[in-house]
């Protein structure tokens, strides 16, 4: 099973929105789409699900062209970020819908909706209707429904952004794992990084209706191919300077910052992006230098620390274990991991790519 | 500016009241400092709105007072209280320009022009406002906007308390934490009691020297952000702050020992009380370590999010989660795991026993 994208562009009047793309995604995987709104997440899956046809270019399923093939036609299933459920409906008979329209047996609904009910921690609730359940029960409905049907491909957008935080939390860390025995497709839309790390299979990034990089999560995290696809997967975001290399040193160009480099790139000038937890209020790894700074703000979000500074012209983020408390105004030293630093190119390529 | 009271505060809904259910809030007692910065924290339905309609008089209480510098306030109604109240949504005048909706509540309360002009000029430097004194507020962003009904609620000085009510929700993630700084930084210069209602973990840490946490209508702990996250006074808090949240383990008390899925362990004091329906480790996946010895686990799951690595392990006494650092190697299938000591704390029907 497969699903490929061959050459897909979608154009509406004169606009872009999908730029020439070609993706292929393989059985067994969950895919995420990361990028912020209107990088063309929606488009894309709607592409994928036969919701919407490619101004050109095709769509080919295990093997088959199946461009402009109706959704109907298509054993797919999509979830939304608002929950859509029947109000009228109990959770069950939500849930057993999409099997009632194909004509599957009462027995073996039961027992389907059973099993899905379960998984989704939906048993208790399978007699009530959705305007008695919370938010974060409602959109397991939803997701109840398209898991019980036995799609070839399964579309989330953006299934989790309108649940509270602790939710959110608790239903990232449970999705992989109700598909890590299905044969299926799946496809993941959403702006959050933090997401596409929890949940981890495969990441494209997105921007502004192109697809940056595609890979393995974990592979276009640490080694971005450029400087737009780090940007888009860093949240808090990336920090960016520029950079002078001469011999075995670096200078940051807007201070006199230096440290020794083993990259081996010719002398000259280039940027680097610091990702904002290699910026810590303790030293890190065995090379890391020192950075003073003039708190604008300490942020702690529970377990972890942001302290947002300014050292010259350069405002920087920083991410630290632990509740660190600086005040407004504060001056401050802070420990940059040099080991962790991207180096980018002119073309903004990665260069460090070992 | 005012010291805040409320005693022994309960609040229904209902008419009749039989379990404490029935009870939107129960039994709060609070003091709040003249010039503090306080947080109410909770998910939503815990309460806080009511409290926060209490304390402006919108709503009168089942039971209880409430008191401005150890004045009875209960039956007074919310002019007479003299608060400023900043809501969700900006309350601007459209019509007016920025200057006049900032003059507008001092020019009610009658104040020469003179000191209203010096007042709005204070005001709209510290929120960097100034160079746009004179354009009408309709052509404004919607944090512009929301800066200026900050600006409102701070301008005036004979206020006893300035009340905000999730202020930052119509505000974009990279301009929420300019907002939150300035916040942060006017409390600083202006000291006046503020009281910030939120959901968000974050929001509430970072604006508050002092958080009160609030879960089904009980303040289940008040304290500094480092005390949430280092000694959870209840479970609730344990596992809303922090990502992920605390373990909570069912546990065994016998002669002062605490049992653990057949091990012996040691909690940061030694328990003496016994008498509780149900008893519970709580650890933070942050402070577990694999060891040569200690509790054996099998290892379920690892999640690498980039910088930590969440496991998921299982034992006969229930899931645990354990936070590393990226670069640890975690065993695979078996191992064993030891409680940092000074972290675990063992709860008697939800609440640490100390």
């Amino acid at each position: 099973m497969s699903l490929e994208l061959k050459n897909v562009e979608k154009k509406v009047g004169i606009d872009t929105h999908i730029y020439t793309t070609s993706l292929k995604l393989e059985k067994n995987t969950i895919n995420v789409l990361l990028g912020s709104t209107l990088a063309g997440k929606t488009t894309l899956m709607q592409i994928m699900a036969g919701l919407d046809k490619p101004t050109s270019g095709e769509i080919w399923f295990n093997g088959e062209n199946v461009t402009g093939m109706k959704v109907q036609k298509r054993n797919c299933s999509m979830v939304y970020q608002q929950f859509i459920n029947y109000p009228n409906y109990t959770v069950y008979e939500n849930i057993a819908s999409p099997l009632e329209i194909t004509g599957v047996k009462e027995d073996e609904i039961k027992q389907r909706v059973g099993k899905v009910a379960e998984l989704l921690k939906l048993s208790a609730m399978l007699n009530k209707k959705p305007d008695e359940l919370s938010g974060g029960q409602q959109q397991r409905t939803a997701l109840a429904r398209a898991l019980v049907k036995d799609s070839d491909l399964i579309l989330l957008d953006e299934p989790l952004a309108n649940l509270d935080f602790k939710l959110r939390e608790e239903l990232r860390e449970e999705l992989p794992k109700l598909f890590e025995n299905r044969d299926c497709i799946v496809v993941y839309a959403t702006t959050e990084p933090s997401d596409a790390l929890m949940i981890g299979g495969n990441t494209a990034t997105l921007l502004e209706g192109k697809v940056i990089q595609y890979g393995k999560t974990l592979e276009v995290y640490n080694k971005p191919e450029n400087l737009i696809s780090a940007k888009v997967f860093s949240d808090p975001p990336m920090n960016i300077a520029d950079i002078i290399k001469s011999g075995d040193n670096c200078k940051f160009k807007d201070n006199n910052l230096q440290w020794k480099s083993s990259v081996k790139i010719k002398d000259g000038t280039y940027k680097i992006g610091i990702r904002p937890h290699n910026i810590t209020a303790y030293k890190e790894g065995n090379n890391s230098v020192e950075i003073n700074g003039k708190v604008q703000i300490s942020e702690l979000s529970g377990s972890e620390s942001l302290i947002h500074f300014t050292n010259g012209n350069l405002n920087w983020v920083s991410l630290s274990n632990g509740t660190q408390q600086k005040n407004v105004g504060e001056d401050t030293k802070l420990y940059m991991n040099t080991d962790e630093f991207l180096y980018f190119d002119q073309n903004n390529r990665l260069i460090n790519n070992g | 500016m005012a010291k805040i009271t409320l005693k022994d505060l309960s609040h229904s809904y209902l008419e009749k009241q039989n379990n404490d259910s029935d009870w939107a809030l129960r039994d709060v007692n609070i003091d709040w400092k003249d010039g503090g910065a306080y947080a109410l924290l909770g998910p939503s339905g815990c309460g806080k709105t009511t409290l926060l309609n209490i304390i402006s008089g919108l709503l009168k209480p089942t039971k209880g007072s409430v008191l401005f510098n150890d004045k009875d306030m209960t039956s007074l109604n919310p002019v007479e209280r003299d608060i400023a109240q900043i809501f969700q949504f900006p309350v601007i005048y459209d019509t007016m320009s920025v200057y006049d909706n900032l003059a507008f509540p001092l020019k009610n309360r009658g104040l020469s022009d003179s000191e209203v002009a010096s007042k709005v000029k204070e005001i709209a430097k510290m929120l960097e406002l100034t160079s746009t004194l004179n354009n009408r507020a309709s052509g404004l962003t919607a944090d512009g906007k929301q800066k200026i009904s900050l600006g409102r609620g701070l301008v005036r000085s004979d206020v006893n308390v300035i009340m905000f009510d999730e202020p930052l929700t119509v505000i974009d993630p990279h301009l929420k934490w300019v907002l939150r700084s300035k916040l942060k930084e006017l409390h600083q210069k202006i000291n006046r009691t503020m009281i910030y209602v939120t959901h968000d973990q974050t929001e509430a840490l970072t604006f508050a020297d002092q958080v009160v946490v609030m879960h089904e209508g009980q303040i289940v702990q008040t304290g500094t952000p480092v005390e949430l996250f280092e000694k959870p006074k209840h479970t609730f808090v344990g596992h809303f702050i922090g990502s992920p949240g605390m373990n909570i383990l069912p546990c065994e008390i016998k002669n002062g020992e605490i049992n653990f899925s057949g091990q012996k362990i040691q909690s940061h004091k030694a328990i003496k009380k016994t008498n509780f329906s149900k008893t519970q480790i709580g650890i933070r996946p942050e402070f577990i370590n694999f060891s040569k010895d200690g509790i054996p686990v099998k290892i379920k799951r690892v999640s690498n999010t980039g910088r930590h690595k969440i496991v998921d392990t299982e034992c006969n006494g229930g899931n645990i989660k354990i936070l590393s650092n990226a670069s640890t190697e975690i065993p695979s299938g078996s191992a064993h795991i030891t409680f940092n000591q000074k972290y675990t704390y063992v709860y008697g029907d939800n609440w640490i026993i100390e």
